[in-house]
């Protein structure tokens, strides 16, 4: 039996984008992309265990445009993994698992990223100006 | 369970007795990655709010929050829910698009050996931080 002549299933270019499924492939490519932002976060422990010489040259990158680039996509990507892997749990206990549930749970991890990453914002700002 | 099989069951009666599944591990990485997961809901939480609070500050301040009991033991508690977590996500990752057994073998050692090599690298500075003169 040959293998190409059995039938294949519709993979993901037949299928309209839509919410469900969007936010399902994001949450593996923030994961994906996560676990190279822990690289950052380990560089930046071992820089401050290393000496205040290599723990400024860190904190001299992350205060430059590029590394408050890096890390403002770094916070979005967290909270973004972080509110949809809540949702996860949530929908492991059987609830909130209904089509309309199911966007709106979506829609409220939306909202819920984009509020948590401009208060982040706001306040680590406004304590990095003082 | 109240089953009723009208055909002959596919499984083994010895096989469904144990219930690991053909992967031969039943529920354990399902349950590890979810258990790693609740674990770092408030680790996270916990951490960003103290990176906003560290925001521009100096090597001293910056050492004497690592030196804060509490800190060093949420720091390395992170660094181990994270990576492995890290190392459970990518595990599936690797073994979804990577075909070829060894390549697929090959990739999963590289991505555990990093995820240790890591881990170490962080718990190590940690611990260099909180005890050092």
């Amino acid at each position: 039996m040959s293998p190409a002549e059995r039938p294949l299933s519709p993979h993901l270019q037949v299928y309209r984008w839509q919410l469900t499924s969007v936010m399902s492939i994001l949450h593996r490519a923030t994961g994906i992309a996560l676990s190279v932002g822990t690289i950052l976060l380990v560089s930046w422990l071992g820089a401050a265990s290393d000496g205040p010489e290599p723990y400024a040259a860190v904190q001299h990158f992350l205060g430059s445009w590029i590394g408050l680039l890096l890390l403002f996509g770094w916070s979005v990507l967290l909270y973004y993994h972080l509110c949809t892997g809540i949702r996860h749990l949530v929908w492991d206990t059987g609830y909130g698992l209904e089509l309309n549930r199911v966007y709106t749970g979506g829609w409220a991890v939306l909202g819920a990223t984009a509020a948590l990453t401009v208060v982040s914002w706001v306040v680590g700002l406004a304590h990095w100006a003082h | 369970m109240t089953e009723q099989h009208t055909h002959a069951p596919m499984r083994s009666p010895l096989g469904r007795a144990i219930g690991l599944g053909s992967a031969k591990e039943g529920v354990t990485h399902w349950w590890r990655q979810r258990v790693s997961a609740l674990a770092l809901v408030p680790l996270t939480i916990w951490f960003v709010i103290g990176v906003i609070g560290l925001a521009g500050a100096d090597h001293a301040t910056f050492v004497a929050w690592v030196r804060n009991p509490m800190t060093a033991i949420f720091l390395i508690l992170l660094l181990i829910a994270t990576f492995y977590h890290t190392a459970l996500g990518l595990q599936v990752v690797i073994e979804d698009y990577l075909e070829r057994e060894w390549a697929r073998l090959a990739t999963l050692l590289l991505m555990r050996l990093l995820c240790v090599l890591f881990a170490v690298r962080g718990i190590l500075a940690v611990l260099k931080l909180a005890l050092g003169a």
